[in-house]
């Protein structure tokens, strides 16, 4: 296990050098040029050349040195971006001395997450260079453009309403049986739109019909009949009514 | 959509009763889907009325007017919605719409049996503080269901008039117009009934204060702004954020306020203090007394019923199909008849220019009207009956599991039977899909799907020159294709499926004349698209024929047509020609061998040439389309994928038929 981690943090301090260098030269980066980068020898440097060559994150030619996948290329900018933004954090936010923000930087880099990546870039409102003036790569993530990254920083809603141990999921709900709606999980755009359609925290829904072979669910909400996928059915979570106190508007439904 | 357009001529009941010189002035209806917009539209514009799109956007537009007591009226039939968020281009427009064209009044079509839900968006459309007049439609349904509105008792907690309609048969819609004629005239400022929950409210007066102070230059009122920024609004968000960028740093952290106080974000606050509010409303303005359960109800309790549903599922679809080709062949007969002179010329004696023009252009012309008339109009009706009975959700409902095994959810269904009618309008109505990923899919089975012109291959060919079993057994391995076609394309496009979400409307039978509305808004855009690539590839192909280039190609085909498939080798005419339309497969055979078609083929040939006609390539209309929804790459793919599959299951059955035959 550290093993492994250990092994990708290799592979990507070998990439993030030969990405560097490879932007400076414009051409294959050697053996030696790596060598003294990372400060290991030479032999080890082809030994792991051949392996990132294996894993198809470089071509390597003895002689000439490596040049970046596709693949790689990806890990590179990656690993790099996060480097180069927690420099900025580092230096701006922290106020760190200057010498010490690179080797702290190269520790932090493997291990910060994708959401935390994000979070810096909006925290430090998307930096194109680190505090020593190289470029920051762009971002993998799929927005187009930083303004949408920024406003979509609310749709990370994955669920609304609290979880509690005596909630059912709709699909449970027996015929003639009303639950009211404590706990809703899913798709930011899926909840929106359930709300839209009257599935709000409070809500009473009462199954009518559940289709065979894992078919939608058909709920009569406020008054009005939905079908929901089962997938969407089965993450909406109700509280159990007891019928005999079951009231129009639902506040008498504590008893 | 020009203005010009408009005629001049009376068509309603509402004209010239009372004469005075006013300025014309607009009317939009917007409301909930299927409350009967179009029906109102329809009785208040008559023919005077024009359907397109919105400039730039896949959401039809359909405008009209009227005359009342001397004023012209603009009438805009808004898309049916259920919220002003932005997650469809519906609900873009219609808000875009009302918030910038600025109507003089809208009108707020209600459905009298879901009162609650539908004053959800009243709400809405309080909060953007437009002129508004509420219609309760449909009472008579909802009297069936033993529910009761008091007009005065809504009108007065909503302040704003009320008027109730039965627009099916007109009722109540001279009170309707005469109220939104009022309103317009002395536009009286929406009452400020919506207070959300005490702190919910005092953040968004905060806020709009803020905005106020701000002076942003956006055209919505400063209120609605502040809402839908708390509720998490991206277009009004980044409209704000470029002007005044604090206002959003202020809205977060109120919202953050919000959620610190509910424990839930503000969005799912607000929805339900509005809601909470809606219901309030509603139960006091109805009354629900207990009838018995009305005819609608136990109706559906059959079609959505464990196994009957099933069956009344495949019961309406295969209605569907019996009836357009009943009534289609009976149509065609006639029009065959009709277009009995035309006959095509032999071009070696009458010359290329007369070929081109008569075979090929005028040929055309026959070959569009002898679709459409009668295979398509018939077919567009019932499924607009079928649509706007609430039967097809019903049939979505049943299907939904057997969809997502193709990746798609119930509502793809729609689509996918529009299919057997023709593709094209099939996939223009994939729009009706959440996402790309998902409407590209459909698309994608669509094109397998046998259309009328596909099917007329199938019966010309194998069911009557081999056996109608066949012809039956072509179907349903066209079927099996769609389905393995479907998982495929499903394996190779990743993403995640969207699950239905679909309202189930109160069965009801359908306004004729919206049904006729629609079936020709859907007949005309398919002409438009249609006839100019009939016409123009049909002379092209004879052009071709007469430069003598049609003959090498089908010989460079040979090895594929011949070695592979067993064809004749002509048969490489008949693959280029049937590209226009599938069905020229059919005339082109008969032009060269008479109507005789045994005498040149035999049973493996007439099942082969079949699939491979059948799948080969979707025609030219459908590239089109295709193109327009998709980009030049996902047609491309698509048709490659047919070519494909014509070529390996074409090629198959020409090596096995012939142990059967």
């Amino acid at each position: 296990m550290s093993d492994n981690e250990s092994l990708s943090e290799n592979i990507e301090e070998y990439l993030e050098v030969i990405y560097k260098v490879s932007l400076e030269e414009k051409k294959p980066v050697t053996t030696s040029n790596i060598s003294k980068n990372l400060n290991i020898a030479p032999g080890s440097v082809t030994q792991m050349l051949k392996k990132l060559d294996k894993r198809g994150y470089v071509h390597y030619s003895p002689y000439k040195g490596a040049v970046l996948t596709e693949k790689g290329l990806k890990v590179a900018s990656k690993v790099t971006r996060k480097h180069r933004l927690l420099e900025r954090f580092l230096n701006d936010i922290l106020k760190l001395k200057k010498d010490k923000i690179h080797s702290e930087a190269c520790q932090m880099e493997h291990t910060l997450s994708d959401d935390a990546e994000r979070a810096l870039c909006q925290l430090l409102e998307q930096p194109d260079q680190c505090p020593d003036e190289a470029p920051i790569p762009a971002c993998d993530f799929k927005f187009d453009t930083c303004e949408e990254c920024l406003e979509r920083k609310h749709e990370d809603v994955e669920e609304i309403g609290s979880r509690d141990e005596n909630l059912i999921s709709i699909i449970s709900l027996g015929e003639n049986e009303v639950g009211r709606v404590s706990f809703i999980r899913g798709d930011y755009k899926v909840i929106r739109r359930l709300m839209d359609m009257g599935i709000t925290i409070g809500a009473m829904v009462s199954v009518i019909k559940l289709a065979p072979f894992k078919g939608p669910v058909e709920v009569s909400v406020r008054g009005s009949k939905l079908a929901l996928g089962r997938d969407i059915a089965k993450n909406v979570f109700v509280e159990l009514i007891d019928c005999e106190s079951k009231d129009e508007d639902g506040a008498l439904a504590h008893g | 959509m020009a203005k010009s357009g408009f005629k001049k001529e009376k068509g309603t009941d509402f004209d010239g009763s009372f004469s005075s010189s006013k300025d014309d002035f607009t009317i939009a209806l917007s409301g909930n889907a299927k409350v009967g917009k179009s029906v109102i539209f329809n009785q208040l514009s008559g023919s005077n009325q024009i359907v397109g799109n919105w400039p730039g956007k896949t959401v039809e537009k359909a405008q009209g007017k009227l005359y009342f007591q001397g004023q012209k009226i603009h009438v805009i039939d808004l898309p049916g919605i259920y919220s002003f968020s932005t997650f469809s281009m519906e609900e873009i427009v219609s808000r875009e719409y009302i918030a910038h064209e600025k109507p003089d009044v809208v009108i707020n079509v209600l459905d009298a049996s879901v009162l609650e839900r539908n004053l959800f968006f009243t709400l809405q459309l309080m909060e953007m503080e437009v002129p508004l007049v509420v219609c309760i439609n449909q009472v008579d349904i909802a009297r069936q269901k033993g529910i009761i509105i008091d007009e005065k008792k809504l009108e007065k907690a909503l302040g704003v008039p009320v008027v109730s309609t039965v627009a099916v048969r007109g009722e109540g819609l001279r009170k309707l117009i005469e109220k939104a004629v009022k309103a317009a005239d002395n536009p009286k400022k929406i009452p400020e009934i919506i207070k959300y929950g005490g702190e919910v409210e005092k953040r968004i007066q905060n806020l709009s204060e803020m905005i106020k102070s701000k002076k942003t230059s956006l055209n919505y009122s400063n209120r609605w702004m502040a809402i839908k920024i708390l509720e998490n609004d991206p277009e009004i968000i980044k409209n704000i954020k470029n002007e005044s960028p604090e206002i959003i740093s202020y809205a977060n952290q109120l919202a953050y306020e919000i959620e610190k106080i509910h424990q839930e974000p503000s969005f799912a606050v607000m929805a339900s203090e509005r809601y909470t509010l809606a219901n309030l409303i509603a139960s006091g303005a109805q009354v629900q007394t207990k009838i018995d359960i009305p005819f609608s109800e136990r109706l559906d309790k059959i079609l959505t019923h464990p196994v009957l549903g099933y069956f009344t599922s495949a019961l309406v679809i295969i209605g569907l199909l019996l009836w357009t080709f009943t009534i289609g062949d009976f149509l065609e007969g006639i029009l065959s008849n009709a277009f009995s002179f035309f006959q095509p010329v032999d071009p070696q004696f009458s010359g290329a220019i007369t070929a081109i023009l008569w075979n090929g252009a005028f040929g055309g012309i026959v070959a569009g009207v002898t679709l459409i008339i009668p295979f398509v109009i018939p077919f567009y009706l019932m499924l607009s009956y079928i649509e706007n009975s609430g039967l097809l959700t019903r049939v979505a409902f049943m299907m939904d599991s057997f969809m997502h095994k193709i990746g798609l959810h119930g509502k793809a269904l729609i689509p996918l039977i529009l299919g057997y009618g023709c593709n094209v309008p099939a996939i223009d109505s994939t729009r009706i899909l959440e996402t790309r990923r998902e409407r590209l899919l459909a698309a994608f089975a669509i094109t397998f799907a046998p259309c009328a012109a596909r099917t007329i291959l199938i019966l010309g060919l194998v069911a009557i020159f081999v056996n109608i079993w066949w012809a039956l057994a072509l179907y349903v391995l066209d079927l099996i294709i769609i389905f393995i076609m479907g998982r495929i394309a499903l394996k190779a496009t990743p993403g995640e499926s969207t699950g239905l979400i679909m309202e189930m409307h109160t069965l009801k039978l359908p306004s004729f004349s919206v049904i006729l509305k629609q079936t020709w808004a859907r007949t005309k855009s398919l002409i438009y698209l249609v006839f100019p690539i009939y016409i123009v590839g049909s002379a092209l192909i004879q052009a071709f024929y007469a430069m003598g280039v049609l003959e090498p190609v089908s010989n460079f085909m040979a090895p594929l047509t011949v070695g592979w498939l067993g064809l004749p080798v002509f048969a490489g005419v008949l693959l280029i020609v049937g590209a226009v339309r599938k069905e020229f497969i059919l005339l082109t055979l008969v032009s060269f061998v008479g109507t005789d078609l045994s005498l040149a083929l035999n049973p493996t040939q007439f099942i082969v040439l079949a699939i491979v006609g059948m799948l080969y390539l979707p025609c030219f209309s459908t590239i089109a389309i295709l193109i327009k929804e998709f980009g030049w790459k996902a047609a491309s793919v698509i048709t490659g994928a047919n070519f494909t599959t014509a070529l390996v299951v074409g090629g198959l059955f020409a090596k096995i038929l012939p142990y059967f035959l």
